[in-house]
């Protein structure tokens, strides 16, 4: 069933059903997203695609909330942009962007300084280089969980990775920190599809990015098993 | 590796092993009582027998303050250092006895004979400064003298009228002493939509902090479909907002008034199984709920139509928030979920589920015996029936105080015998660390709904917590931006990144060091986290310091660009 509603003034008509997200993207309205990824689950953990609705108490995520009838929504209104704006701040000052070119570009686009917040405690932590796929630099990591649901229930069923910590200390991790092959892990390579910041990275682009050649890499003999081996 | 012998593990996670993943908190607590903490192989186990994937089972001990996966002691010392402790030397404390075990804080002796570790408000504020020693309150400890008390903590009781209270301040209430449940067999010869009907009457609004309608909640959950008896009533005792002590009492003294409610409520909606979920800093209440179970289960109240399990927390303030703990009741970390899908109809286990606080279910049998219409003559018309207030602080007398709706700040205070030590009042936190600061200038506001939403203050779980003229209100705020940076679930980005920067900030004002651009940093990791946060806790996490800055912008100079 069609429903009318309106968005930033403009009165849109939308397929019952589907997400704010959704219809904003069909009629050419730019809501940003973070953590939002087709193939995933959508938690409404990032909070860059909140708008504003009349009636709302609070700002609402547009990824999850379902355009209905009538509804009038802003996604530019002040409330939105000073809650975007100071969560890009927010994660400059948290971890390593430079893998993450679509928030870099985010940050140009709402004015946020990467220098907002001085003083701030980063969530650091050492590349962690233990199997022959990928490789994993939580320093980059933004927690969006994709790498968590594909390893769970949104594809693989393989649950080797999960959560430490809570708050501002939460990172992805394995049983007791086990490396990746103590795992069960099944090296799928989802995760790393699916990560959006570099955090996680298969092992040869991370070997090339370090300024080896492809030939030097081929005699690693990374990423093939050693048939012969017994 | 650590070499474990796992037998004593088996046989004690036994009976939670049917329940899956749901027995995860109980069987890691049940470890814990052993060997004091989780270890890899205890963990490999535990997973193996309830069939959770190891990973997961690594991230609820990594998610729950206590739980632990290195080496810890079965002998714990937990110093609150939250605000109303903070008031009185709880730092002190906690140094001083680390000292006099050689331990730096959060740290074990080697061989594991003893932990000190600090501790976010375990709700025993009115006798602070506090801390747990295992399974028992240590309070009002005094440095000087060298003396505290240990053990069941007492429950003072003041106030106008004694409704909700009329069994609390004497010990435990044994079901000979309750009687029988009268409103509960009062309930039974109505239709269940004439007990919701009468709970709707009554105007009850839920004494939690969210203040939602209680028979409009009911009566969702009652017409939701489901299974047949696939419905819960749970009962919200992970009371931990900083400054509520008020369950803790009701629940101590009283068990049997919340049971009664819980059935009233099991028969208007049609459920079959309770949970009472409560907080793992109470682990001395839990012997006395356990003993109204069977008691109630005995006189045949329970056991039949509707049973009730009991739940205990491992330190998440989050696990409050209602879809957090049905997370935490189905064995995962204690992330709140998006609304809607609301508890009515999608709660615990994915089913319709009534979850009302301790006071909110005590409330029930007291308008199911006097009627709805005798209920509505206490308190005002749009806020009816009696209130506990916890007060704390710089009073002559902390304690709950029972009161209709109505009275003024000034009345409560007055009955708390004011200010202590003839100091004057500097201002009031309500509703607790996600509330609001009061002053003098608010002493006239009546204590109901209306009027404090009115003076934009929150009546929240109830919490006056009182500052005498003396105290450095930038030492209380970087109490409240630690508590906050400690309990952030981590889900969502406002809240996750938002607490720490707010401790940050919070830090620097305290210590004299502020940043030119602190003042609106501070704004807009304020009103981000209230804006945009998924939950209630980063909603609220930024309240009393944002309404802080509007009090005392002068307290914030040096921050300012």
């Amino acid at each position: 069933m069609e429903i009318k509603l309106t968005i930033n003034n403009q009165e849109v008509v939308a397929d019952e059903g589907k997400t704010l997200l959704d219809v904003a993207r069909e009629n050419n309205m730019d809501i940003p997203t973070i953590c939002f990824h087709e193939a995933t689950t959508a938690n409404g953990l990032c909070r860059m695609c909140v708008v504003e609705v009349e009636g709302m108490r609070v700002l609402q995520p547009a990824c999850i909330v379902k355009a209905a009838a009538n509804m009038k929504v802003q996604t530019r209104s002040e409330k939105v942009v000073r809650s975007r704006k100071t969560i890009l701040e927010m994660l400059a000052s948290t971890m390593d962007l430079s893998d993450a070119p679509e928030i870099l570009t985010m940050m140009d686009e709402y004015g946020a300084s990467a220098e907002r917040f001085p003083d701030a405690e980063r969530r650091e932590s050492e590349v962690k280089d233990d199997n022959p796929m990928y490789v994993r630099d939580y320093s980059k990591c933004l927690l969006c969980w994709r790498c968590v649901q594909v390893c769970a229930e949104d594809a693989q069923y393989t649950y080797a990775i999960n959560f430490e910590g809570r708050g501002y200390e939460t990172q992805i991790g394995t049983f007791f920190d086990k490396a990746i092959p103590e795992t069960t892990c099944v090296l799928c390579g989802q995760c790393v599809g699916v990560c959006p910041t570099g955090a996680l990275k298969p092992k040869r682009q991370f070997l090339l990015e370090g300024g080896m050649s492809p030939q030097e890499i081929s005699v690693l003999n990374t990423g093939r098993k050693r048939r012969k081996e017994k | 590796m650590v070499d474990v012998d796992l037998t004593p593990l088996n046989s004690a996670i036994d009976s939670y092993v049917p329940l899956g993943r749901s027995g995860l908190l109980p069987a890691l607590h049940a470890a814990q009582k052993i060997y004091g903490w989780v270890s890899e192989p205890v963990a490999a186990e535990i997973a193996r027998s309830l069939r959770v994937p190891l990973a997961d089972v690594h991230g609820v001990i990594e998610f729950y303050s206590l739980f632990y996966n290195e080496p810890t002691s079965t002998h714990v010392i937990r110093v609150c250092t939250d605000v109303a402790c903070a008031l009185k030397n709880a730092d002190g404390i906690l140094d001083h006895l680390c000292a006099h075990h050689g331990l730096q804080p959060s740290q074990t002796q080697p061989d594991l004979s003893l932990t000190i570790e600090p501790s976010p408000c375990p709700g025993l504020c009115e006798h602070a400064p506090v801390a747990l020693v295992d399974d028992q309150a240590e309070t009002n400890i005094n440095l000087e003298k060298g003396s505290y008390e240990l053990g069941r903590p007492p429950s003072p009781v003041y106030g106008s009228i004694r409704l909700l209270t009329s069994n609390c301040g004497n010990g435990t209430t044994s079901f000979e002493k309750y009687g029988d449940y009268v409103a509960l067999k009062k309930a039974l010869g109505m239709k269940p939509e004439d007990v919701i009907n009468e709970i709707k009457a009554s105007g009850l609004v839920g004494r939690g902090g969210a203040a939602f309608p209680t028979g409009v909640k009911w009566e969702g959950a009652a017409k939701a479909e489901a299974d047949a008896g696939a419905k819960y009533v749970i009962c919200n005792a992970d009371e931990s907002e900083p400054g509520t002590f008020k369950d803790r009492v009701l629940l101590i003294d009283d068990p049997h008034r919340t049971l009664e409610g819980m059935c009233i409520a099991a028969y208007a909606i049609g459920a079959t199984k309770g949970y009472i979920y409560i907080r793992g800093e109470y682990p001395y209440i839990v012997p006395v709920l356990e003993n109204a179970l069977k008691e109630a289960t005995d006189a045949g109240y329970l056991g039949n139509d509707f049973d009730i399990e009991i739940r205990v927390g491992a330190g998440a303030y989050i696990c409050g928030e209602e879809t957090a703990l049905f997370e935490s009741i189905e064995g995962k970390r204690g992330f709140p979920r998006v609304k809607p899908p609301f508890p009515t109809t999608h709660g615990v286990f994915g089913k319709p589920t009534v979850i009302n606080n301790v006071e909110t279910l005590c409330s029930v049998p007291l308008i199911l015996s006097m009627g709805s219409t005798e209920y509505r003559k206490i308190g005002t018309e749009k806020s009816p029936g009696p209130k506990l207030f916890c007060v704390s602080g710089d009073v002559t007398k902390t304690g709950v105080y029972e009161v209709p709706f109505g009275v003024t700040l000034r009345e409560l205070l007055d009955m708390a015998g004011g200010v202590a030590n003839g100091r004057q009042l500097q201002s009031v936190l309500f509703g607790g660390a996600a509330g609001a600061f009061a002053t003098s200038a608010h002493l006239d506001v009546k204590m109901t709904f209306e009027d404090l939403r009115a003076a934009g203050l929150p009546l929240g779980s109830g919490v006056v917590m009182v500052f005498d003229e003396t105290r450095d209100m930038r030492q209380v705020l970087k109490s409240l931006g630690h508590f906050f940076a400690h309990e952030s679930c981590g889900k969502c980005y406002p809240c996750q990144m938002g607490s720490q920067r707010q401790k940050e900030i919070l830090d620097r004002l305290a210590e004299g060091k502020s940043l030119p651009g602190d003042f609106d940093r501070l704004q807009d990791v304020g009103w981000t986290m209230t804006d945009a946060s998924l939950c209630g806790l980063g909603q609220t996490a930024a309240s009393a310091v944002l309404s802080a800055m509007k009090l005392w912008p002068e307290m914030f100079q040096g921050s300012k660009v």
